[in-house]
Order: C-alpha cells, then structure tokens, then sequence
C-alpha cells in the first residue's frame, strides 16, 4: 500500500543560516494515527510547513499518497487538511463563511460547500455558532473551528499541529472522541502535540524530532516496552513504618500511607506487593507516578536513552 | 485543479473580496462619495467659476473626469493592498496558501476584488458629480475601456505594495507619499498646455497622466496625450505590473518561509 506521506532526506535551510531539518525521513502508513513529538524549535512546525506548502524546503523529497509535491503540489494539497498551531483566520468573518470560503479555495462547488460545512460544523458541535463572527468564539471552538476547516474538502491526510494547546481538559477529551472516529473511518492522522498522554491515548506510531534530526521513529508499544524503568505510586490502608525496606527495590515513603516504588526492566511489582503483605501492609490503590512516554521522551531528547 | 474548480476558488475569492468591501462601506465606499463632493464643491463651483474655461470646457466639466479618475485609482489600489496585507497579518492568506489554488487565480481574485470596489466608488461619485455639471460621454467604449485596464493596474500595484509590506504604515506610505502626488500632478486639476515645456515633458512620465488623459478623452473628447500612445503606456505597466505580481506569488517571497 502506498505511504500516506514519505519524507526522504528532508533539510531546511533558513535565510539567517539557521538548519532547522538536517535531512530528515520518515513514513506514515495509510490510516495511521501518528504522532510527531520533539521539543520547541526541533523542527516540527518546519516538517509540517514544508509538507502544506507554507515553507520551502531546501533539499529532500515528499510525497503525498505517492504525488511528488515537486512533481504535482496542487493534487498533494488535496489530499492534505491542516490544523495549524496559530489561529490563522479572518477573525471577523463568519464561522460558517470561514469554512465555506476554504471549501471553495478547493474547487467544491457552493452548495456541496455549504452541506460540507453544515457536516462538520455539526459534528464539532459548532452549528449554532456559525454566524457568529470567529473572534466572538472561545479558544476551544476557534480550535474546533480550524478542524472543520480543514476537513471540509474531506482530505486523506489530516495534519494536527498541537490542536489541544489551551484546550480544557472536557474540551480535550471530545476532541480526541472525534479525531479517533474520523481515524477509524480512513482518515489518516498526524498530530503534533506537547501532551505526551495525547499522543500515547491516541496514536499508533510516533517519530521523535530533536535538532532537525529524527532520534526516534517506532510504534508507542515498541517504545515504551524500552522503558528500563516505571515508578509506581501505592496508596496503602495501613499506617507505613518510618524505614520501610522492600529488598531488591528503590523505595520512598511519601507519607503515612503513600509509598513510591521504582521498578527496573526484569523485575516484577508482584514481589513488591507480597513482601508488602508479607509486612501486614494492604494496598489500597496504585497508579504509575509520571506519564511513561513523557519518561522515554525527555530520556531521548536528551540524548540518555 | 480542472478550469471549473479554478473557476470555483476564483469566484471564492471575488465574492469574498466584495463581501468585506460592502461591509465596512462606511471605511471604503461612503469616503470617495464625501471626498468627490468637496472636490465639486471647492473646486468646481467655488473657485472654478473663477478660472473660466479650460481645454473648451468650464472648469467643472473639465476636473470631473479627473476626479472620477482619482477616485478609480485609490480605491482599486487600497482595496487590494489592505485586503492582502490584511490576511497576511491575520494569516488568513494560508487559508489559500495552503490550497491547490493556482497562484494565477489567486491574484486574479484579488484584483477583480479592487476593480469591481473601483468601478462602484467610479460609478457612486459619477452620479455626485451630476448633481453639479451635466456629463457627456464622447465614447462609452473608451471611458469602459481606460475603468477596466486603469482598476487593474492599480489593484496589480497595491497587490505588490501589501507582499512587501511588513507593518499597517507600510500599506499607507505609497498612497500617501507616492500616489497621491502622482495623481494631483497628472493634470487632474490643470491641461499640461498650462506647464513650461520642461515640466511638461517631466510630467509625461507620470502614468497616471495617460490614465486621466486618455479617461478625459473617453468623457470630453479633449487629451493632452495621444489616445493610443496612453493605452499603449498603460497596457505596458499592466503587464510589467502581472508579470512582477506573479514573480512574487511563484517565489514565495514574504509569503512563503
């Protein structure tokens, strides 16, 4: 099957001398759920730019279910909807005219336009909002907005660069419901996001981006099945003794009844629970203390995995 | 994109333009028509019936073509050169940018966008204009003509101006410091048969000396240019004006990063 996207040997070179991608490659399979991470100024926006056509690329390739965007950029955009990380709207247009006007930027006939925009506003939860001027919009449904922009002339590829930034967290959740439903349906999805538990709640694979250069290009199982460490967090019933010692283990006594415990690759949390039992100590509750990919992503961008 | 497509994102593009014109009338069409009235006031009624007749004419037959003229001109120019520079402050212009929109239909839509703001402002202060002098037309084809190619043109330069501008001043300085003078000195208000020989042939290479010459031709019948000579001026800086437009969309530049 052909590559949703396939970048090869990708560089960006900015006027001040700045080189943003030192000749990145990547894949994205169709119908993928993918995840583009790296810290600020690694180059993602600079990725997603060059592949909408809002940047120019040095040097490198990228193909678009297996168009050239060299070769035929204008049926590459087609396949492409972008959600970018500013608001780039006429904020005093209408929500309604703002997703119709795109519609017609792509050739969509007006009143296929206007059931499109219709569809999608709808299922963004935005219909009732459609005549009321972007800028009167919460930062929630400006985001929204942007998404239902984007689909309107239904792309293959949908491109998210951080589209929950600033979102509350109910406002997160529908977004992640709907953007899992369009996935489900073919859509193929690339998000950029800072939450790394986004990107391990939603995506499949995921490519790490750190000074222009991938240092990390697998799926999220692969990935976290790397981990060589998880620290859990134990809620006990009873009250902890002051020098609490679980043989084989790094154990901290956070309170009374919190205990923190690391659990290194090969070892097992059962041994801890039955020495704990063993101490007359039951647990009550347990979760893991961090996200575990944000763990295995600072562990990378930072050059120690 | 096939031809109906572009023809789709084409007229996106236009209505859009006369939606926001329309809008904010009072900012883009109400001005010209309270301008244009003091002009015909000032200079028509007041002083003009002072000065007599100029080129065959009173003096209010003979500012009127001009007025109309400069009215064509700033509205066709600013239309464009705010909307652009507009969107591209708001980032709006990715909205196209990132379309298959060919770059052609892009600057196509916002020019047609400034004429058609160019011919309302035109026809709005024509029918001012008749509150205080009668207009007889010698030739409609030409007054249609020299509208239709003067609009372009100047929507082609403000298009330029908002690409390379960086800052709200940036939009108002050429039609503050460039435009406007261009315009008073291109024989709006007096004949060139009334500048010494040196200024006269200084004049000639102000454009917009052929544009309000060759629209007098089409209203009164009377130039300081020969008809086609100003045409033929006017096409050319039509052209040069698409063709560096063009250049400007193809690369890129201030647009793309």
């Amino acid at each position: 099957m052909i590559p949703a996207l396939t970048i090869e040997n990708l560089r960006k070179v900015y006027d001040n001398g700045f080189e943003a991608l030192k000749g990145i490659s990547l894949e994205v399979e169709q119908g993928d759920f993918f995840a583009l991470l790296g810290p600020n100024g690694a180059g993602k926006s600079t990725t997603i730019g060059i592949i909408c056509s809002l940047v120019a690329k040095s040097a490198g390739t990228v193909s678009v279910f297996g168009v050239d965007i060299d070769q035929d950029f204008p049926t590459a955009k087609k396949h492409i909807g972008i959600v970018p990380q500013e608001f780039n709207f006429n904020q005093f247009e209408k929500a309604f005219d703002i997703v119709v006007n795109q519609a017609g930027y792509y050739g969509l006939p007006q009143q296929l336009a206007r059931q499109r925009a219709e569809k999608y506003l709808s299922e963004l939860g935005l219909w009732d909002k459609r005549n009321i001027a972007a800028r009167m919009l919460s930062g929630g449904m400006k985001r929204r907005l942007m998404i239902a922009r984007a689909l309107v002339h239904e792309p293959k590829l949908l491109i998210l660069d951080e589209p929950t930034a600033g979102v509350d967290i109910e406002m997160r959740r529908s977004m992640w419901s709907f953007l899992r439903k369009i996935n489900t349906e073919g859509t193929t999805i690339i998000l950029t996001t800072h939450y790394l538990e986004e990107a391990e709640a939603l995506c499949r694979n995921i490519a790490i981006i750190n000074h222009g250069q991938i240092v990390e290009h697998s799926s999220i199982k692969n990935l976290l099945r790397r981990l060589h460490r998880e620290v859990f967090i134990l809620d006990c019933v009873e009250t902890l003794p002051e020098a609490l010692i679980i043989p084989g283990f790094i154990v901290r006594r956070m309170d009374d009844h919190t205990l923190e415990v690391e659990v290194e690759k090969g070892q097992h949390i059962n041994q801890v629970f039955a020495e704990l039992d063993r101490q007359g100590i039951h647990i009550e509750s347990m979760r893991n203390r961090a996200n575990r990919l944000e763990e295995m992503f600072v562990n990378l961008v930072e050059g120690a995995a | 994109m096939t031809p109906r497509e572009q023809f789709i994102a084409f007229m996106t593009i236009v209505r859009k333009e006369i939606h926001r014109y329309l809008r904010i009338w009072t900012q883009t069409l109400l001005p010209s028509a309270i301008t244009m009235s003091l002009y015909f006031v000032i200079f028509g009624t007041l002083i003009g019936s002072r000065i007599g007749e100029m080129g065959g004419f009173t003096y209010m037959q003979f500012v009127v073509p001009g007025l109309i003229m400069m009215a064509i001109v700033t509205n066709s120019y600013s239309n464009v050169v705010s909307s652009f520079y507009g969107s591209k402050f708001s980032h709006s212009v990715e909205e196209l940018l990132v379309s298959p929109t060919p770059n052609y239909v892009i600057l196509m839509g916002y020019v047609i966008g400034g004429v058609t703001r160019g011919l309302l402002v035109a026809i709005v202060v024509t029918l001012v204009s008749l509150f205080f002098t009668r207009l007889h037309i010698h030739s409609y084809a030409v007054v249609v003509l020299i509208v239709l190619m003067t609009s372009t043109l100047f929507a082609l330069a403000g298009f330029i101006n908002a690409v390379f501008a960086n800052s709200f001043d940036d939009i108002s300085i050429i039609p503050n410091f460039v435009l406007t003078p261009l315009i008073y000195l291109g024989g709006v208000f007096y004949s060139m048969d009334l500048l010494p020989e040196f200024w006269a042939n200084v004049s000639r290479l102000n454009p917009l000396v052929y544009v309000v010459n060759a629209f007098r031709y089409g209203v009164l019948g009377v130039s300081d240019v020969s008809l086609p000579f100003a045409l033929g001026m006017i096409a050319l800086f039509t052209a040069v004006a698409f063709v560096y437009s063009m250049h400007l969309l193809n690369s890129g530049t201030r647009l793309r990063q």
